[in-house]
């Protein structure tokens, strides 16, 4: 980390986003108390140019609420957000027009993020139109057909006058794509780019993400898939309950998983190999809603290995495992913690499919 | 294995859905078998007519589809009369679990009442036997009894699928066909829901049709999986000779595109797109995609054959290296 000589492109720190519940009429009335969803409650991380980092977790965990905040389309409650080393948490939204277009989101459906009346050319213009970019409309057109070049739809010429419903999944994903990187901005923050796509086209996607990090770009990508995180981000952290628990090197993570949440979740990923018998470590219920949050560490109640302690204590992230990795556990570097990661479930290594 | 023949025997299959654009073969020609407590991976990507297929099987496609084919329950063919063969069998023999079931349940009505309403339809419970039948199943499928009067929404998601499986079985069905019913569940729940599954088909004997486009789910619950492609069968076998022995190029790329946690392998993604099924398919439908077409392939469509002891595959490669070993 410390070869990096420039600030990150991203820094969160102690990040919190609440949403209010609503009461109701009789609820104000009856002097209820006022309750909160605690989608983000404390996350710091930080990110690098031509870095991706996953944001894993089961749904209800913050992690789209994270992303959304970072951008500021969310309005945080508390926590600081610095894009490029400068503060963006309290920018009005005309200072932060400027940076909108150096920061830009890719969505989960591309059936449903682009507008079914627009051309391809109509949609990737758009953002230039927006923020004034790109000149004369021969400026722009030349814009529209590099990025579509770069989203992998080439030749452009192809593409340029067809409508959403003439194109396949993962080609309109990449024209979701080639409508964010048209502005070329420095940051993108997809949230599950591959999730609403076919599994035989997924791969596309995530390498077109991985070659625009490889140029440069930092890539914030949100997903419930680990499998795909430990695949394409360099780095991993893992959510549960509007906290990262789990944070580090993607190889680390899912190898010596060090938080017992983590360590579940990669024991119950199936694996496409039917001989690598995974055994899955169930944990007992289900993630609690985010208004009550349980007190000490939020994950006492569904742990295997809690112990008195963690009722009280609300562990906070601190050095665990690999280089760079942390851990939000008191267990971490405990004995308990060592014998239960004796021979984690990360230890069973597949072949690949045979051929034919 | 039984000496008893297959529960369920499906037998050249073909559904046809009238469009305003025109004809669409949505299921071409689709033949497996199942046996008692054995639990059978439909697998395919959207639109290659495996929802369609197992539809079919228990007569609830829309009055726009045309079915042609045999589905034997215990060597009866149930679709031999339309509906009125396979009403009497629906939900009572062969169950479904919908895909996003868990979010089918009236909000207005307690789930115990509405799990009980199948017992009822069937003539098999009602009343008092209906309750005790309903606490019953609750157990089975790992929800407190104590939960029967409440309403779906008080269960979680988890919950409510376990509720939705339970009305499932309300009838003791022999077959259960489950159409991605982990898919929009989060993984802990997701793999809760699928130990549930293998659990209830191994005490129950009961025969499950597991449809999903996830093959790591496939791989770690069935013993056998069939793969399909443009409405047809590409490959039928075990699920460790899929992936370590695959007879047809589709298999092999669908599980090299799939992510796995415990491989290195970089992923692959499987350039092109399905053909269009309102079209008629000239040699094999999956040739323009393959990475190993040669001369028969875009003219002749290849039969699907048995290439090795219980397993089958619809490829010409498998012509070729039956040649070479005569």
């Amino acid at each position: 980390m410390s070869s990096d000589a420039g600030a990150p492109l991203l820094e969160v720190e102690d990040l919190v986003t609440r949403y209010p519940v609503s009461r109701g009429l009789m609820g104000i009335i009856a002097g209820r108390p006022r309750l909160n969803v605690h989608a983000a409650d404390g996350i710091s991380f930080s990110l690098r140019s031509g870095e991706m980092l996953a944001i894993v977790g089961e749904s209800g965990c913050g992690k789209t609420t994270t992303a959304q905040t970072v951008m500021r389309m969310i309005e945080p409650d508390g926590g600081r957000i610095r894009f490029r080393g400068s503060d963006i948490t309290t920018l009005s939204h005309r200072q932060m027009r400027p940076l909108r277009r150096q920061m830009q989101l890719i969505y989960q459906d591309p059936y449903e993020s682009l507008d079914p009346r627009f051309r391809v050319r109509d949609t990737v213009e758009e953002p230039l139109i927006i923020h004034g970019e790109g000149g004369t409309k021969d400026g722009r057109d030349k814009l529209v057909r590099e990025a579509l070049e770069r989203a992998g739809l080439s030749p452009p010429e192809l593409y340029v006058e067809r409508y959403p419903h003439e194109l396949s999944g993962g080609q309109r994903q990449r024209v979701a794509i080639a409508a964010s990187l048209v502005l070329n901005p420095s940051l993108l923050v997809a949230d599950e780019p591959v999730s609403m796509l076919d599994v035989s086209v997924r791969a596309g996607i995530l390498d077109l993400l991985a070659g625009l990090r490889r140029a440069g770009l930092g890539i914030l990508m949100i997903t419930h898939d680990l499998s795909t995180a430990a695949h394409y981000a360099d780095r991993i952290a893992v959510m549960y309950l509007g906290r990262i628990v789990e944070i580090g090197s993607a190889k680390e993570v899912v190898r010596r998983p060090q938080h017992p949440y983590t360590r579940a979740l990669v024991s119950v990923a199936p694996s496409r190999d039917p001989r690598t018998g995974s055994r899955p470590q169930l944990l007992k219920g289900e993630t609690p809603n985010a208004v009550h949050i349980p007190p000490g560490c939020r994950f006492h109640p569904r742990c295997p290995q809690a112990i008195e302690e963690c009722k009280s204590v609300d562990p906070q992230l601190r050095p665990a495992g690999g280089e760079g990795q942390e851990a939000a556990c008191i267990l971490v570097g405990r004995n308990e913690h060592l014998d239960a990661n004796g021979g984690g479930p990360g230890a069973p290594t597949a072949t690949g499919p045979g051929r034919i | 294995m039984s000496t008893r023949g297959p529960v369920l025997r499906v037998e050249d299959l073909h559904v046809w859905f009238d469009l305003p654009g025109g004809e669409l073969h949505a299921v071409q020609g689709v033949s497996f078998e199942l046996h008692a407590g054995e639990r059978l991976g439909l697998v395919g990507e959207s639109g290659c007519g495996k929802t369609t297929s197992i539809l079919a099987c228990i007569g609830l496609l829309p009055p726009n589809a045309s079915v042609a084919g045999r589905v034997y329950l215990n060597d009866r063919d149930i679709l031999e009369g339309g509906e009125s063969t396979v009403a009497p069998h629906r939900w009572k023999d062969v169950a479904m679990v919908f895909q996003g079931a868990m979010n089918a349940f009236n909000p207005v009505k307690r789930i115990g009442d509405q799990i009980a309403e199948p017992m009822e339809l069937h003539r098999t419970a009602k009343g008092r036997a209906a309750r005790t039948r309903v606490v019953e199943l609750f157990e089975m499928v790992g929800i407190a009894p104590e939960r029967v009067d409440r309403y779906p929404h008080e269960f979680s998601g988890g919950m409510r699928q376990r509720a939705a499986i339970a009305m499932a079985l309300a009838c003791n069905p022999q077959v259960l066909l489950a159409d991605e019913p982990t898919t929009a569940l989060d993984v802990m729940v997701q793999a809760q829901i699928l130990e549930l599954l293998v659990q209830l088909s191994e005490e129950l004997g009961l025969a499950l049709v597991l449809v999903t486009h996830d093959l790591p789910v496939v791989a770690q619950t069935c013993s056998r999986a069939a793969v399909m492609y443009a409405g047809r069968m590409v490959e039928d076998g075990a699920t460790t000779d899929l992936y370590h022995d695959p007879k047809h190029p589709y298999t092999r790329l669908l599980f090299s595109a799939t992510p796995d946690l415990y491989a290195q392998e970089h992923i692959v993604s499987i350039p092109g797109v399905p053909p269009r099924l309102d079209r008629d398919i000239v040699g094999c439908p999956f040739q323009p995609r393959c990475d190993r077409a040669f001369a028969p392939c875009p003219t002749i469509a290849p039969p699907f054959v048995t290439v090795a002891p219980r397993h089958a595959a619809a490829c010409h490669l498998n012509d070729v290296a039956l040649e070479r070993t005569q």
